[in-house]
């Protein structure tokens, strides 16, 4: 039902969720945020199941926070993924674990853009594009088509729009809006929401 | 932590059917020996659970309105037609309960009682989004667990602003401004999103309110009887008086 996706160029991360809380057939809240922001150039989108997403994901940005109020800096996006990995591995073989998918999006002074593709059994990739959901069926081959590593920021907003185009036609759930946001060397920008529109 | 949540609170089964006789004082409930059968492993069920009820709260220019129905089934079993499903938790507070009846009841105790040391140790009342994160994470060990709430948290914060949270021990808190939570909360929501508006005067708010519960009481056979309907304004919580769905939806 949820949907996360991002596409890294060479000198930044485009992210983009869905923004649909959902409980059984019903559409509980139609903007919600799934994202989560980490530190200044760190963003955690997260989905799975209904609680363990926003108590995962919350824990895991105090945490982040702690480290630079303990030490005086930031953890890298690298360390940031890394560590979010190892406590869901700590948690996947207990009583409680936590069935969330996510995906960590980052700029680093020195290694510069980076997506980091998280799930629930804790597999951690670094990809230049990855997707969440029922909806990656369906994008991650436009992605594999027209991704280029030298994509402009432009045209990596304009291959979003295709995926979105693509999921508003052939996906059987609506998802009426998706959160963009672009993090670079100056930080995370908000972008414009998306709206898919017209008779699919 | 080590302990395991379902220790927390767990109660013989023959002290829980006396519990259950004391707590609906309209009907006396004797269960025979054995009876239900249980479907947990860990702990057996004193009786039989059910979540069937339709509650509703949404935030307009009046402040917040919440209503509910009055049905208490188990199964099959009216178990009470005159219960209580929207309790106050402070005087700016309200919260609609949904799920296991005891739950509700229990953890609303809790929970006021979290908030008034709350506000004796920092000389200020929570906020209604503070309470809805001290209820979640407070339910969130229970997660897995036959523990069931699902409830909405209405109320006024600060003399500024009206404020609604849905909180249900899944481990969701969603912000927002209109919920409808319970087995009859799809038919609810059809009447609900067709009206609701900012501009809304008080009166049409709570015949809104009733319509949208006694909609829900016609078509869900978990939902029935009466309507409780609450307001909550700057000044504090009001209780309209319980009426029959049924007889104020006919006479507006």
């Amino acid at each position: 039902m949820e949907y996360l996706i991002g596409i890294q160029g060479p000198d930044f991360v485009l992210v983009a969720a869905d923004n649909v809380a959902a409980s059984s057939i019903i559409q509980m809240k139609q903007d919600q945020d799934k994202m989560f922001k980490l530190s200044d150039k760190i963003l955690l989108l997260c989905v799975g199941e209904a609680g363990d997403t926003v108590q995962f994901a919350e824990y895991i940005q105090k945490n982040i926070q702690l480290y630079k109020m303990r030490n005086g800096y930031e953890l890298s996006p690298t360390a940031a993924a890394n560590f979010t990995r190892k406590n869901l591995a700590d948690y996947l073989r207990s009583r409680t674990p936590y069935h969330v998918n996510l995906l960590l999006a980052g700029f680093d002074e020195t290694d510069g853009p980076g997506l980091y593709f998280m799930d629930y059994l804790s597999a951690l990739a670094k990809a230049p594009f990855a997707a969440h959901g029922y909806g990656a069926y369906l994008t991650l081959s436009i992605l594999d088509r027209y991704y280029r590593p030298d994509l402009t920021r432009d045209e990596a907003v304009e291959l979003l729009k295709k995926c979105i185009e693509e999921l508003n036609k052939r996906l059987i759930i609506n998802l009426p809006s998706f959160s963009v946001r672009l993090i670079d060397k100056d930080g995370i920008h908000d972008l414009e929401k998306l709206v898919p529109v017209g008779a699919k | 932590g080590s302990e395991s949540p379902i220790q927390f609170g767990q109660i013989n089964p023959n002290i829980a059917s006396n519990f259950i006789n004391t707590l609906h004082q309209d009907l006396v409930l004797s269960f025979p020996p054995g009876f239900p059968p249980s479907c947990s492993p860990s702990v057996p069920l004193p009786f039989t659970m059910s979540h069937g009820t339709t509650t509703l709260a949404f935030i307009f220019q009046g402040g917040v309105i919440a209503a509910a129905d009055t049905r208490s089934s188990c199964n099959g079993l009216v178990a009470c037609p005159a219960s209580q499903k929207i309790l106050p938790v402070h005087s700016h507070l309200v919260g609609t309960t949904s799920g296991t009846s005891a739950d509700c009841a229990l953890w609303k105790r809790i929970l006021a009682r979290e908030l008034r040391l709350y506000q004796l140790r920092h000389g200020r009342r929570l906020s209604t989004a503070g309470a809805a994160k001290l209820l979640a994470h407070m339910l969130h060990p229970f997660k897995g667990t036959e523990l069931c709430v699902a409830a909405t948290l209405c109320g006024w914060d600060g003399g500024e602003r009206p404020s609604l949270y849905y909180v249900c021990s899944d481990g969701t808190r969603l912000q927002g401004e209109l919920f409808s939570v319970g087995s009859g909360s799809p038919y609810a929501y059809s009447v609900l999103d067709g009206g609701v508006r900012w501009g809304l005067t008080v009166e049409e708010a709570t015949s809104l309110a009733r319509q949208a519960v006694y909609r829900a009481t016609h078509r869900d056979a978990y939902s029935g009887n009466c309507v409780d309907v609450y307001h909550i304004t700057s000044k504090g919580w009001a209780r309209r008086d319980r009426e029959d769905a049924e007889f104020k939806s006919q006479h507006p």
